[in-house]
């Protein structure tokens, strides 16, 4: 599903080059659910970036669900995050102004949906993420768990064949944080693969495996006791 | 899609509505400044009769000779007498030399209307020949021209403007009644449709956007009345005492046009303006070498200053004051989509391209545009106005707006936001949604 190879990403001024990852790899099988980890600054959010498409990298290789997306331009690089990558943030990254049945429907209209297909699609992740009766309710009129529901639902509506989700749980309180996880895990149980972004030990061991980042390098390979369906195999 | 980004720019003008107001304020108040001054430029400088300018020439001769050059003609001393002598006014029709002439002048009659109820007032008189109608497609709602022999005739016959038929006669078709001006009795042969040519091309020496005249009758009977010309009358010595005297001096008050349809026909008549100043040397009149000039209208109406320098700058200052309002809507825009940074990289990572962001705020660019454009409208409406009340009521003619006028406006209101919003449009497509992603 998502398969880096000796990835690099370097950050260039005029008299120093930083690297955010070295030698980077990961391989994360579909149907997994894999916690990448690591102190703040190691590199975890510029993987997810990568990951995500939203970023280009320096060096090494990169296959999203086989397709090896160096040299794709803007057009295809958007193309491939839409279809195949679905986005869940820590600020839940709602659009204020868009009511509830509208946010889910952004990545729907760029995928270039029928009026009618969007509405079932939407419908069907609203109802997936238990907010059927909030569609018409604007972000500001929910609490932080319904909101990151919302991001859920918008990110699950197109159907991606990956969810990365960046410390989905880094605004919320104890029991709305435990709800979010709780629905990630479910959705991992319905075949979801999920890559989650996360410094918090006791969420990352509730993903199948860890992959712990240090200075931009996989660092450790963790293998702690697992929740959910097992996975066939990790690796890194 | 753009339906949706149509209604993204509307939610997002709604969002910060001081904000949108002051962008629509900036490029409305820099349209409207602009236009009023343009709606005017461009009255002032079109062409009254597109279809035939290039065939409508002015004759010039220079009667007065090198020493007293142009003195006492508009404009500077230096430019060539804009009217002709009587002399040679009907010298030149007598020659037919074109395919159509007039000789003309403006004057005023009293007038007493057969309605009692309706009080004498003086009426706007334009002495000219047949050719007066035809040459100039002057359009007829009832009757004709005079005929060639009624000005042989000099007879007492009038066309009057459909104006002074509404008011004389109620609208109805007045052919063979008769009006009563300056206690002659004049058959009415026609009733002009409207018609006021802007500028008023064919007598620039009075009021250049001035209004036409109330009644039109023939140059001969006119000059057989001695009725004398009410607008620019320019003398190189005093004339003699009395009409003839006028008639026979050297001073300038006529207005002459020839239609010249073809090129042969233009070089033909300037030959023979040529060879008649040439004649009138040989003759003892001139002791100079005449300069003579035929101008075709549009020639004729920048040889007349109709447009003057002042009004062209004025455009330019109007224009640059818009330039300074897009830079402030520039800035205004800039700030309002630089501000929804997060939202464009949520929505780029959610799979929109930089071409979707940059219509997106292309669209609402636009929208702007529209809405300054409609702004930019009504105060162009409300500068037309106010200049009415204060300029004078010549300059009424140049203060209406027409389909072209509105057409160019809205054009004008959108490609200037768009314009204003292009580079923050840009910008817009340049968010990398990763950094703000991450500055979260």
């Amino acid at each position: 599903m998502l398969k880096m190879t000796h990835l690099s990403k370097a950050y260039r001024t005029e008299v120093v080059e930083t690297y955010a990852l070295r030698d980077f790899s990961i391989h994360v099988r579909p149907g997994e659910f894999v916690a990448v980890t690591g102190p703040s600054g190691s590199g975890k959010t510029t993987f997810l970036t990568i990951a995500g498409l939203l970023e280009e990298f320096t060096g090494g290789e990169y296959l999203l669900d086989g397709a090896d997306v160096r040299g794709l331009n803007d057009k295809q690089r958007s193309r491939l995050r839409n279809e195949k990558i679905g986005f869940i943030f820590q600020a839940f990254n709602l659009i204020p102004d868009l009511n509830v049945f509208d946010n889910v429907d952004v990545p729907l209209r760029y995928r270039g949906f029928k009026g009618a297909e969007r509405r079932r699609r939407i419908e069907k992740s609203l109802e997936r993420v238990g907010l059927s009766a909030r569609s018409r309710h604007y972000p500001a009129e929910l609490s932080g768990g319904q909101q990151q529901r919302v991001a859920i639902a918008r990110a699950l509506a197109g159907d991606p064949r990956l969810l990365l989700a960046d410390e989905p749980t880094g605004n919320l309180d104890t029991q709305m944080a435990r709800g979010v996880m709780e629905l990630l895990e479910e959705l991992h149980r319905d075949g979801a693969t999920i890559v989650m972004v996360t410094h918090d030990p006791e969420l990352a061991i509730r993903a199948q495996r860890e992959v712990h980042i240090v200075d931009g390098q996989v660092v450790d390979l963790v293998a702690p006791p697992r929740v959910g369906r097992p996975s066939s195999q990790a690796q890194v | 899609m753009f339906g949706y980004y149509l209604g993204l720019a509307v939610r997002s003008l709604r969002r910060n509505v001081v904000l949108t107001m002051l962008m629509i304020g900036a490029i409305g108040v820099g349209i409207g400044a602009s236009m009023t001054t343009l709606t005017i430029f461009r009255a002032m400088s079109g062409d009254p009769l597109p279809d035939k300018s290039a065939q409508l020439f002015v004759p010039q001769i220079d009667n007065w000779g090198p020493k007293r050059h142009g003195a006492g003609t508009t404009g500077s001393g230096l430019k060539l007498q804009d009217q002709l002598t009587y002399i040679d006014a009907i010298r030149l029709m007598d020659a037919h030399a074109a395919k159509r002439q007039s000789a003309m002048y403006g004057s005023g009659l009293p007038l007493v209307p057969a309605n009692p109820k309706l009080a004498p007032f003086t009426a706007r008189i334009r002495a000219a020949y047949t050719d007066f109608f035809p040459m100039f497609e002057v359009p007829f709602l009832y009757g004709a021209p005079w005929s060639a022999a009624d000005d042989t005739a000099h007879a007492a016959v009038v066309v009057l403007s459909r104006k002074l038929n509404d008011k004389l006669f109620a609208g109805a078709n007045s052919v063979g009644q008769s009006v009563n001006l300056d206690g002659h009795v004049y058959r009415v042969v026609g009733v002009l449709q409207d018609w006021e040519p802007v500028p008023k091309f064919y007598d620039l020496t009075d009021e250049k956007f001035g209004k036409g005249a109330d009644v039109y009758m023939p140059f001969t009977h006119a000059i057989e009345q001695q009725l004398r010309g009410s607008g620019s009358f320019n003398c190189k010595d005093p004339p003699e005492s009395g009409f003839e005297g006028v008639l026979r001096s050297e001073c300038i008050w006529i207005q002459f046009w020839v239609e010249l349809p073809t090129p042969a026909a233009v070089a033909d008549y300037r030959l023979f303006l040529r060879n008649y100043a040439a004649e009138q040397r040989r003759s003892g009149r001139f002791d100079w070498s005449a300069e003579t000039a035929l101008r075709d209208l549009p020639e004729w109406l920048r040889f007349s200053e109709v447009v003057s320098d002042e009004v062209r700058i004025l455009v330019l200052v109007s224009f640059s004051f818009l330039f300074v309002c897009l830079l402030n809507a520039m800035g205004l825009m800039l700030a309002k989509i630089m501000a929804r940074a997060r939202e464009i990289g949520v929505r780029r990572a959610l799979g929109a391209n930089r071409s979707a962001i940059f219509m997106q705020c292309l669209i609402e660019s636009s929208v702007i545009g529209l809405l300054g454009a409609a702004l930019g409208l009504a105060l162009t409406a409300l500068g037309l106005l106010g200049l009415r009340a204060l300029l004078s009521k010549s300059i009424v003619a140049l203060t209406a707006l027409n389909t072209l006028d509105v057409t160019l406006v809205l054009a004008l209101g959108v490609a200037s936001a768009v314009l204003a919003g292009l580079y923050p449009t840009w910008r817009a497509g340049q968010v990398q949604p990763a950094w703000q992603l991450k500055a979260q």
